[in-house]
């Protein structure tokens, strides 16, 4: 099966975010033959997992959508999800990749009705709400989910549940037997779309992420506006469940700052900023914003929205990093302590909930990669020495959506050429030249 | 005005950022600061000083040179380093605040009868003789820091706790007649003054 779909002319995508959907229909598109490998059960990502975008703060569903739309289309895109990258060996326009695909216990003829998670009675934390809720052991990712097929969680295999989830099944979809698998692929050249992650807020000591309810992090604040979401659309906090009104937005939590992340994630005031607006959205008047920064980066045209949420009265802005954080015991409430840079006012505020804008970390790190991989001081990856892999997205550099799909679409580009340089010699063989 | 003071003053006229980067230790990281205002804010002692160090750094770079050497705030610190474990730019604040101190100390501009800078001066004048600290001999130059009335009434009060050390032989009354040394004083001498050779040739 392998030896069909791939060559040295086929270009391999590895991570199915947007970025990585974005370089792999862009290739395909052009006519190349692309293999896209997801590690998760479902294409989209962290961006699936956003509420709105800034500045237009329309819904990411619309372009992943669109981008659903074109990947169904193209006969040249072949997607593998839970399928990750375990080994890579060769050189620029001819790698052997290995892929080690896990079983998702259901096949084709899932039509996503939903029966089985009505029967299996366990329960995981939800990755794609952050952990924030729970969901049955046999789910269906989000509503947006590609392939549009439910999985079982391996912890009920071999369970009774796994036999329930089986019989509820109509279609004949639910296989349990199903083993895990290694493919090798021959593959041209190699995009890393491997995406960001979170910075583990926990370490960020002074503001006790891990120890107050109410500090949650910004990607976390994501899911509570959305409708989709553990609160149905509605910003009630941790603690008590109380609807939150007075929120404290905390920026460079964990970036720009020797102790955690040395870079700026860039794209967080943006989304402080637009989270202020989710606010607004939930109480008009009545909401309270506080954004604590050091400066705010809204970069280039993005300066707009700034000074569009800057004309908001709910929204205040204290230009101060927090020093520490306290808790109220009564109310849960939390109080935050600093000296603000315009007066030096030795302040002590007390929110409902803070949101921590937390920085983005290359989701790689940690990861073994390739030995000629190169990357900067922060792990962000730039590509191979040879020539033939190349970061992209939020792999390469701390990027919103709208920039992450640019440096794709780039990244697309420099592995086509990889492909068309590499299947150049062989014209020349059998040509006249030489 | 020390000459010391002169000569910085002619030297540097309105620049007082580059006086600091040149002559006071670990100066030359103030231009590093992003006034983010963690250091302000994470200070035990934040709230007692009048100018924090986040804002000692901006008054640095606007050249308040006057209000900044003769700040008292720069010898509240009490060396906790809970500003240096938290800066996000590992700016050594603490050093600096000393640095700072021992400058605005060198050209006379630090506050009077401070008292961080009282004992410290003491402090250095008892040890750099022997080479030793002696306590009793500081102790005293403590109580009679302020007049000799007030150092009567200093010694009274803290009669009780200085008879209990003797009794404990924490506290030798022996020491008043010069006390212990190390071994080779002119030694310690030759170094201290080679130290300040290689200070006074590496700033101004």
């Amino acid at each position: 099966m392998t030896a069909t779909i791939a060559t040295n002319q086929t270009l391999l995508v590895v991570g199915g975010g947007i970025s990585g959907m974005t370089a792999a229909l862009e290739a395909a598109e052009c006519g190349k033959q692309v293999i896209l490998a997801e590690r998760n059960a479902t294409l989209g990502g962290r961006t699936a997992l956003l509420y709105r975008y800034f500045p237009k703060m329309c819904h990411p569903t619309c372009g992943l959508e669109i981008n659903l739309r074109r990947l169904k289309a193209n006969r040249n895109l072949r997607v593998l999800t839970q399928a990750e990258v375990t080994a890579i060996s060769g050189t620029r326009g001819n790698y052997t990749v290995t892929l080690k695909i896990s079983p998702r216990y259901v096949n084709n003829n899932c039509t996503a009705c939903g029966e089985c998670a009505k029967v299996v009675e366990t329960e995981i934390p939800d990755p794609y709400q952050y952990n924030l809720s729970q969901t049955h052991a046999a789910y269906l990712p989000h509503a947006m989910a590609y392939p549009q097929r439910y999985v079982l969680d391996p912890c009920i295999i071999g369970t009774p549940d796994a036999d329930k989830a089986k019989a509820a099944c109509k279609y004949g979809a639910i296989e349990l037997d199903m083993q895990a698998e290694t493919v090798e692929l021959k593959v041209g050249a190699v995009i890393w779309a491997t995406g960001w992650k979170p910075y583990d807020a926990a370490k960020i000591q002074p503001y006790g992420y891990d120890r107050f309810d109410n500090v949650i992090t910004s990607v976390e604040f994501e899911r509570l506006a959305d409708p989709h979401g553990p609160t149905g659309g509605k910003l009630l906090r941790p603690s008590d469940g109380k609807e939150a009104r007075n929120i404290a937005f905390i920026q460079c939590a964990g970036s720009r700052d020797e102790n955690h992340l040395r870079h700026c994630s860039r794209i967080c005031c943006m989304a402080s900023l637009k989270q202020t607006q989710y606010v607004r959205e939930a109480y008009g008047e009545e909401g309270r914003s506080t954004v604590y920064y050091i400066d705010i980066r809204s970069i280039d045209r993005l300066e707009d929205f700034y000074r569009k949420v800057q004309q908001d009265p709910t929204v205040k802005f204290i230009k101060s990093k927090v020093a520490n954080i306290k808790l109220h015991e009564e109310s849960s409430d939390l109080i935050l302590h600093g000296v603000d840079t315009e007066g030096y006012h030795r302040y002590a505020e007390q929110h409902d909930l803070v949101v921590l804008a937390v920085g983005m970390e290359p989701e790689s790190n940690g990861i073994q990669l390739p030995a000629d991989m190169v990357a900067d001081a922060s792990g962000f990856l730039e590509g191979s020495a040879d020539g033939g892999q190349f970061g992209a997205g939020a792999a390469s550099s701390p990027l919103d959506v709208n920039r992450a799909v640019q440096s794709a679409t780039a990244a697309a580009l420099r592995a086509i050429q990889v492909v068309h340089k590499t299947s150049r010699p062989e014209l020349v063989e059998g040509g006249a030249k030489s | 005005m020390n000459d010391l003071n002169r000569q910085a003053i002619a030297n540097y006229k309105n620049d007082f950022l580059r006086e600091v980067e040149e002559r006071v230790e670990d100066g030359d990281w103030v231009r590093m600061c992003m006034q983010c205002g963690v250091c302000a804010g994470s200070c035990p002692l934040g709230n007692a000083w009048e100018h924090t160090p986040q804002k000692l750094f901006m008054m640095i770079r606007a050249g308040k040179r006057e209000e900044v050497l003769s700040s008292d705030s720069m010898w509240m610190c009490t060396s906790c380093y809970n500003c240096i474990v938290r800066c996000p730019r590992k700016l050594p604040i603490t050093h600096i605040m000393h640095g700072l101190a021992h400058y605005a100390h060198k050209l006379n501009m630090a506050p009077k009868g401070q008292p961080t800078r009282d004992i410290a001066k003491l402090f250095w004048d008892n040890l750099v003789k022997t080479g030793r600290v002696n306590e009793l001999k500081f102790s005293l130059a403590m109580y009679f820091k302020d007049g000799f009335m007030q150092g009567i009434r200093n010694a009274l009060a803290m009669q009780a706790v200085g008879m209990g050390l003797v009794k404990a032989k924490r506290l030798n009354p022996m020491e008043i007649l010069g006390g212990h040394k190390c071994k080779d004083q002119g030694g310690i001498h030759r170094m201290i003054a080679k130290a300040r050779a290689i200070e006074a040739h590496k700033k101004g």
